[in-house]
């Protein structure tokens, strides 16, 4: 192990260890029933804020955007634009009347607000399966976090990233967490923003290179690059490299003519490229012109502008129907803190997205080996170390090592609770009689599946892969809201039959995706990016539907809109709390 | 006139005109008892505030939906730079956050006087 690796082994020990002890103090602090679920409800929202945007800054906000910007340019800013953008219409549409509803979870909200087991039972396979769609890519970074920086195999970060939250959950549910994350937020924002400053300043110093030159990436210096898993290289230019594993199917070792064209190259394979070779791209990843990668709609991809508006439209409206968003509101004291904390955590992520960009427009002069691997998402990782000589680059390395493992850390968690609760309350709970038994049992399960999954799946980017789950709570959680908020007629059948079509249609484009890999032409746009398409049938679906059984309005409905609209100052009836209080464990 | 009946005509022959709160409570009222007058002192504090929400949308929203529609139309507007930094980095990079956060700012105002208005009409506190 080199002294990098051990620096970095030490700071995620650290950050580990920091989170698992803040937990265990707040533990004596707060004991009461609800304590363990949703945390104390006097939390300033100063405090909450850094809590929701330490849970809400996950792998495919450290990683993932930095890395897709990398490979396919400017119009991948669109990620963490939309990212922000949806906590804004979170502020304007859901925050208040959510808290005031008093609903725990989506299921809650959706049985409370339309008086139907059914609903619930359709909300609760949702929040199951949108949170495991998400733990995926949280784990996937973590294993490609690991084996970057200590050069582990990838099942190592995702084994080690599941069995801590197990722990910390299963052991301690939500009581205290808030400290943890929003301690978390301040750990990650430190540490993606302290490298900018040494590597902007390392470029600076380096005649700071043309990043949009009209050329493709090449290598500055003699580079050795050691390839992890098989990929297929495209080489635009023939090189002479040196090489030592096995290359189109043949074992090679010495030098090493690569002709234009496809190149298989096997995992374990080193190859050596000699200083100002064009930098071949493994496939999928398009070989950009730094000039095509600087402009909008230039990143390669079928059909960009479809593309664009179909994840802004995922993105923009998919915040406010991710299971672990909400739980955090609760521990709002009432409707206008909701709306305070929702606005700080708006200027918090924002802050926070200054950041990926310098780090994807940099990689590409400084680590372009990673374009031959295709790894792009590690580059918030590497390049710190690449660009800052010495024991800076290898604290730096440390610092965001230690970040990228709070964010998967903090976003795991929040997504284990809240499929583990919806679990042991909805699931597992009705076999079993203890209810900590049952969430324990539940936590297995909800950090075991999608282990499982990340470990036998494909791989797709990180920040691709959270999209998709972006795009199935659009399409059935965001309808479910807007129109249980805003709109007094919704209907229970018309809500389930709405979360059945929309959240069906954009969970078999996801599955499709995942198993077939990457589809050309329009079908592949339609499928990679559903939501576009998904998003407004769910809306659809449900207004005609509830239309059409305008007689099972549910009974209370006034009652609920007083309770979720007017200020909770105001002495009026409003019935009881959108939840089944009591049940946590 | 003698006995009792006559006494209580007497004393109902109308409300004393200093007693002012009369209609603020009544609303509240009207609410909880979810009449007709209930009915549109909520309809008009929900209009209020989804039309609020919906100006901001249009506000952010729109602007943002134009953008890669006026980047594929004209091209060009890719290739400006403001000082070394292209606009679309500039736009997407930079801009959108501090705007995001002072219209954010800008609805809180605005939806926190709407739910106060609401508060005078309805009434204090019975």
């Amino acid at each position: 192990m080199t002294s990098g690796s051990g620096l970095a082994l030490l700071a995620i020990v650290l950050t580990v260890a920091a989170a698992l002890l803040i937990g265990a103090y707040g533990t004596r602090v707060s004991r009461t029933t609800s304590d363990f679920y949703v945390a104390s409800r006097s939390v300033t929202p100063w405090m909450n804020a850094s809590a929701i945007g330490g849970e809400y800054l996950s792998a495919a906000s450290f990683l993932g955007v930095a890395g897709l910007v990398m490979a396919y340019g400017v119009d991948m800013l669109w990620f963490p634009v939309g990212y922000t953008i949806g906590y804004l219409l979170l502020l304007v549409l859901v925050a208040a009347p959510l808290r005031r509803s008093g609903a725990y979870t989506l299921p809650d909200f959706a049985e409370g607000r339309l008086e139907s087991r059914g609903v619930r039972r359709v909300a609760t396979a949702f929040v199951v399966l949108i949170g495991w769609l998400y733990l995926v890519p949280q784990m996937q970074g973590a294993g490609l976090t690991l084996r970057t920086v200590l050069g582990v195999p990838t099942w190592v970060g995702v084994v080690a990233v599941g069995a801590v939250v197990l722990v910390a959950v299963a052991g301690g549910g939500m009581r205290s967490i808030t400290l943890v994350q929003a301690f978390q937020y301040w750990l990650k924002l430190f540490a993606i923003t302290l490298p900018v400053f040494f590597v902007l300043a390392s470029w600076q110093a380096d005649g700071a290179p043309e990043v949009l030159a009209d050329s493709p990436p090449v290598f500055a210096e003699r580079t050795s690059v050691s390839v992890g898993s098989d990929v297929v290289l495209r080489v635009e230019q023939a090189v002479t490299v040196r090489a030592d594993g096995v290359v189109d199917g043949r074992e090679v070792t010495g030098t090493l003519r690569l002709p234009t064209g496809r190149h298989e190259v096997a995992a374990g394979t080193e190859l050596v490229f000699p200083a100002d070779a064009p930098v071949p791209h493994a496939e999928p990843l398009p070989a950009l012109t730094g000039q095509a990668w600087g402009q909008p709609l230039g990143g390669g991809l079928d059909q960009p502008l479809y593309r664009t508006y179909a994840l802004m439209l995922a993105l923009f409206f998919g915040t406010m129907g991710l299971p672990h968003v909400l739980v955090r509101f609760y521990t709002n004291p009432d409707g206008r803190a909701a709306r305070r904390t929702t606005l700080t955590v708006l200027a918090l992520v924002g802050i926070f997205y200054l950041a990926p960009p310098v780090y994807a427009a940099l990689g590409r002069v400084y680590s372009p080996e990673l374009l031959v691997t295709g790894r792009t998402d590690a580059v918030v990782l590497t390049l710190p170390g690449a660009m800052v000589g010495g024991g800076g680059g290898l604290v730096l390395g440390a610092v965001v090592a230690a970040g990228a493992f709070a964010a998967f850390l903090s976003t795991s968690s929040g997504l284990v609770i809240s499929v583990a609760g919806v679990l042991s309350q909805d699931v597992v709970g009705r076999r079993m009689r203890s209810p900590v038994a049952a969430f324990r049992v539940a936590t297995t399960l909800a950090v075991a599946v999608p282990m499982v999954l990340t470990l036998a799946g494909q791989s797709l980017p990180v920040a691709s892969m959270v999209g998709l789950a972006f795009a199935v709570a659009a399409s059935s959680f965001c309808p479910l809201l807007l129109l249980g908020i805003w709109w007094p007629r919704l209907t229970a059948p018309g809500a389930v039959a709405g979360l059945l079509v929309g959240g069906g249609l954009a969970m078999l484009a996801v599955l499709v995706t995942l198993l077939a890999g990457p589809v050309p032409g329009w079908a592949g746009a339609l499928l990679a990016q559903p939501a576009a398409w998904t998003m407004p049938s769910a809306v659809l679906v449900m207004v005609v539907g509830s239309l059409m059984t305008s007689r099972q309005v549910p009974d209370g409905v006034t009652r609920i809109m007083v309770r979720l609209h007017t200020p909770e100052s105001l002495d009026l009836d409003r019935g009881a709390n959108l939840t089944r209080g009591g049940q946590w464990p | 006139m003698t006995e009792g009946p006559s006494r209580r005509r007497v004393s109902v022959t109308g409300p004393p005109r200093a007693s002012r709160p009369l209609r603020p409570r009544a609303a509240g009222r009207e609410i909880d008892e979810q009449t007709a007058l209930g009915e549109v002192y909520m309809r008009s504090l929900l209009r209020t505030q989804l039309r609020l929400a919906l100006a901001v949308l249009a506000l952010v929203v729109l602007p943002l939906a134009i953008l890669p529609t006026a980047f594929a139309v004209w091209p060009v507007l890719g290739t400006l730079t403001v000082g070394p930094v292209p606009l679309p980095w500039l736009l997407l990079g930079f801009v959108v956050y501090p705007l995001t956060v002072l219209v954010g700012w800008r609805y809180l105002r605005q939806a926190e006087r709407n739910e106060r208005e609401f508060e005078r009409i309805v009434g204090p506190p019975r």
